[in-house]
């Protein structure tokens, strides 16, 4: 930990914290909530808010105590940016097949995704 | 003066993370189907990575940038290998 000056450890210091309580309130929901389709919902709040201030807050801190630009943090927040979506709409789609397979209730009849067969 | 608001953000911060980690296991614990635990797990990689980056900006070395990335990258695949699995009932076909 460099000496930053007051400004520099006053804004890392409020991204941290912002980040670090979206990832805790990403959780908790993941804890709450009551039903799989909704607790879907919850991580994402961690993926975009929290990945964002943190990673934020690691460019502003290394950048000024090191006096250069320092972006490779960046790469994280882009990876993750970039892939949890994908993810979460995966895990979704597997647990609506699970839950159609076994005639358990599920949050759409049909799949509005889906190419209808042809009929010839 | 800034060296004490600092420390007592990342130090906020670290519980705030390890907290969350905590939720994201005891529902990886209690989770009623498997889906919800791969969920679960999802989370918990994603908030490991976060608390590694804190401690990158805690320790100012670049020491945990990599490990953080190679933590993120390792979390996509097992959950997409994951949901794969969950859907299909094997990975590879």
């Amino acid at each position: 930990m460099n000496d930053l000056p007051l400004w520099a450890a006053i804004i890392v210091s409020v991204l941290l914290v912002l980040g670090a309580g979206l990832a805790m309130t990403g959780s908790l929901g993941l804890l709450r909530m009551r039903i799989f389709y909704q607790r879907l919902h919850a991580p994402s709040l961690a993926s975009s808010g929290a990945t964002t201030c943190i990673v934020l807050a690691s460019v502003i801190a290394s950048s000024i105590g090191s006096n250069s630009l320092v972006l490779h943090d960046l790469l994280i927040g882009f990876f993750i940016m970039c892939t949890m979506p994908v993810t979460l709409m995966l895990l979704g789609r597997a647990a609506l097949y699970r839950d159609r397979a076994e005639d358990r209730p599920v949050v759409a009849p049909t799949d509005p995704l889906t190419v209808p067969p042809r009929q010839d | 003066m800034s060296i004490m608001i600092l420390a007592a953000a990342i130090l906020l911060a670290q519980v705030l993370l390890a907290l969350a980690i905590l939720f994201a296991g005891i529902r990886v614990i209690r989770g009623p189907r498997a889906q919800d635990r791969v969920l679960a797990l999802d989370t918990v990689y994603l908030n490991t990575m976060l608390l590694l980056i804190t401690l990158g900006i805690r320790t100012g070395t670049g020491f945990f940038f990599e490990a953080a990335l190679i933590i993120a990258i390792l979390g996509f695949v097992a959950t997409v290998a994951l949901a794969k699995f969950l859907m299909r009932g094997e990975v590879i076909e």
